[in-house]
């Protein structure tokens, strides 16, 4: 077991086809009541092509961590205050906000939960597509309807030369979210970003979307993050799982680790509280009793103590560290909270 | 962890055993147009020639997704929309031939839990409030002082702590706001009660104390469920039978395993395979049935079989005129007898 002060050093060997690395990141809320501790030093690293997935429950700063890497936190109230994020060399954290405009949606894509909210309801679709090739690509003219053309038939929209010319709500909620999807391929970006991509559309849908996506970065060398409550997803898509609870990464492993040989017990209670299709005798759900802290004044140690069974908590004073418990899978350094 | 077979199958019940009958249902909605004179231009076939019966002690799922009428079925027995045609029986009694008197105090025996643990409790009542509403409604409680404890009898039921009475909504989270309105719904001591997407606005964790809460009071109390959800992992936990609908049609009927296990129909088999397992060992080699295109809408459903559109084998279609029935396959086993649908 080594300790590792950031996800960096442990994987330093790997550091050639690191694509993002995201190192201390912590950002904070200043609303009245007090600061928000959204997301509360989080390092974790997404490789060339890598499906990378978030999962955690609402509210454990899924989207606030999302959102910082592409920092569009409203500011105020919110802030990046410790941290760095380097994508391809760079310290984005130290961009200022034109710089950060030329990478956002062009070397990194993001696709979000409602598609109707991303996208604007009084320009047409084609408009919408054909705005981001003129600003990333220099694109001109019909070279530029052609692209566009061909992004949504990338995404499977029948008569996509017709549909340039429609409007986001002529659309059914899976095709503008296929619409989003086109919008985030259009400057072939190396990191794609998805939070909650389909979580407001039906599961038959939502199979179309993923695999939609997962296709996609397969055939272009993408990487992706996908965020989502859905364990299901994760398992199915995600090549590396990262479990978040209260602003703090908990977990991190293959997909493989984290769903046969989870170690925190958050991890675990999570994988027993959801009922398995696959099951053939009912099982009684597992619950994890009590409710996750107050991120205005979460417990100064293992956040996850005060809802933890075994209640012999060591670290009630510091965080966990991060530790690498077996090649590549890390738990929060919890004595209480890890099984053995 | 405990290990029960589920309720044992209970093959061969005689009709005594039925608690709701639901014959022919249909519910149409009209659709209008117009500013100042609104005119009529057609209809939503929103629950369309539904036949389904639950048992006494059961809990009847029913999936489907978003728009399939799942939520109308669920209004529509229970007469809080006036259906457009059809039979609905409870314990022998025609709910559709009662008066408004006679429906009110039937109300006693059938209640509906909701899906929006926010938006379906009064924010400016208080827990115990909306808890006792039908217990005063229904007369049930003679004074102050048995109000008071029928009130704290129902919370610490629903796992709540009595003193939370006097609490408003939102100072709940929504698992609690959920436990507050199967408080409610469990006042008036029902036999029936419609979960009308109980859980599917919770957290996993809390998803889990909910369903548990469920299956315990069903326990308890000898409860029927009629158990609405799109999520089919947490339907197939709770359900003995489940129901599987599309566009206003029931397309296949099973006990929950069987319907695993065995689907049939073609929206079946591509429902549950879009459905990932938390096992990424089984996801890689899981067959997957990715349909095209989307849920066609209610307004036109199309004649027929309902599910041609997105057959895979609709070329093969024999039913596009006229709608196919349900047919036994194997004892409790109903499919929608649309040979290109049909595996097999
Ligand atoms: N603008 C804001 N002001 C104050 N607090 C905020 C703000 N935005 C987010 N938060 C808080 O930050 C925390 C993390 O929120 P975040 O949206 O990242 O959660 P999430 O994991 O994405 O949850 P969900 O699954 O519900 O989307 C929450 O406690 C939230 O209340
Ligand atoms: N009061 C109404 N007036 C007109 N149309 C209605 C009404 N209620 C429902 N509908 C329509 O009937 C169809 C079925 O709706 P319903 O709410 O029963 O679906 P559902 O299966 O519960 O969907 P969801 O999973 O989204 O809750 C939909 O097309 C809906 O738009
Ligand atoms: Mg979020
Ligand atoms: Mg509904």
């Amino acid at each position: 077991m080594t300790t590792k002060t950031s996800k960096s050093k442990s994987t330093t060997t790997k550091k050639d086809n690191v694509l993002l690395e995201v190192n201390n990141l912590t950002t904070h809320f200043f609303t009245q009541d007090g600061v928000v501790k959204a997301v509360d030093g989080i390092s974790y690293n997404v490789h060339e092509g890598e499906v990378v997935g978030i999962v955690g429950e609402s509210g454990c700063g899924k989207s606030v961590g999302a959102m910082s890497v592409m920092k569009i936190i409203p500011n105020p109230p919110g802030r990046i205050v410790d941290g760095s994020v380097t994508f391809e060399g760079e310290n984005l954290v130290d961009l200022d906000e034109s710089a950060m405009r030329k990478i956002r949606g062009n070397r990194i894509a993001m696709v979000f939960q409602e598609p109707m909210t991303s996208l604007n309801p009084v320009l047409t679709v084609g408009r919408q597509l054909t705005e981001t090739l003129e600003l990333h690509q220099g694109l001109r003219g019909d070279e530029l309807i052609d692209k566009a053309e061909e992004l949504l038939a990338r995404v499977g929209i029948p008569d996509p030369r017709g549909r340039l010319s429609d409007y986001p709500h002529q659309f059914s909620g899976g095709m503008r979210q296929r619409v989003m999807i086109a919008i985030a391929l259009s400057c072939d970006p190396k990191l794609i970003i998805a939070d909650e991509p389909t979580t407001a559309l039906d599961v038959t849908i939502q199979a179309q979307i993923l695999e939609l996506m997962q296709g996609l970065a397969k055939d272009y060398g993408t990487a992706l993050i996908i965020i989502t409550h859905n364990l299901g997803v994760v398992a199915r898509y995600a090549d590396r799982v990262i479990v978040m609870y209260a602003g703090k990464i908990i977990e991190e492993g293959s997909a493989e680790e984290i769903f046969h040989n989870p170690m925190h017990a958050y991890t675990r209670g999570l994988l027993a509280s959801v009922p398995r299709l696959d099951a053939t005798d009912h099982v009684r759900l597992q619950t994890i009793e009590g409710l996750p802290p107050d991120l205005i004044a979460p417990p100064p140690g293992c956040g996850f103590a005060p809802r933890c069974q075994k209640k012999v908590c060591k670290c009630p004073e510091t965080p966990p560290a991060i530790v690498e418990i077996k090649k590549g899978h890390y738990i929060a350094d919890c004595k209480c909270c890890m099984t053995k | 962890m405990t290990t029960k077979t589920k309720k044992t199958t209970k093959n061969k019940k005689e009709e005594t055993d039925i608690l709701v009958n639901v014959e022919n249902l249909k519910m149409y909605f009209p659709v209008t147009s117009g500013v100042i004179i609104q005119k009529e231009i057609g209809q939503v076939k929103a629950v369309d020639n539904l036949s389904f019966f639950v048992r006494k002690g059961e809990t009847l799922g029913l999936v489907g997704e978003s728009g399939c009428g799942k939520t109308t079925t669920g209004r529509a027995v229970l007469q809080l929309y006036e259906p457009t045609a059809g039979k609905v029986q409870f314990n022998g009694i025609e709910l559709t031939e009662l008066n408004a008197n006679e429906m009110r105090a039937m109300r006693k025996e059938v209640q509906i839990i909701f899906q929006d643990p926010y938006g379906s409790l009064n924010p400016r009542m208080s827990a115990g409030d909306i808890i006792g509403e039908p217990l005063k409604v229904h007369k049930l409680v003679d004074n102050k002082v048995q109000y008071r404890e029928k009130v704290a009898e129902l919370l610490s039921i629903v796992g709540l702590s009595p003193y939370m009475a006097d609490r408003y909504p939102h100072e709940f989270s929504g698992g609690q706001r959920q436990r507050i309105g199967i408080a409610r719904a469990l006042a008036v001591n029902p036999s029936f009660v419609v979960c009308d997407e109980p859980v599917s606005a919770l957290d996993v964790s809390i998803q889990a104390q909910v369903v548990n809460l469920l299956e315990d009071l069903q326990a308890k109390f000898g409860l029927t469920y009629l158990f609405i959800a799109h999520d089919l992992s947490v339907v197939k936990h709770i359900s003995d039978r489940i129901a599987v609908m599309y566009l206003g049609h029931i397309v296949e009927i099973a006990p929950a395993n069987e319907l695993y296990f065995n689907p049939i129909h073609g929206y079946t088999r591509a429902l549950l395979s879009a459905i990932p397992i938390p096992d990424p060992t089984i996801e890689k080699t899981r067959e997957r049935i990715i349909l095209e295109g989307d849920v066609p809408s209610p307004l036109n459903p199309p004649a027929g079989c309902v599910f041609q559109p997105r057959c895979t084998k609709k070329d093969k279609c024999k039913c596009s005129e006229t709608t196919p029935v349900l047919i036994e396959v194997s004892p409790e086993h109903w499919v929608a007898n649309c040979e290109c649908c049909m595996s097999k």
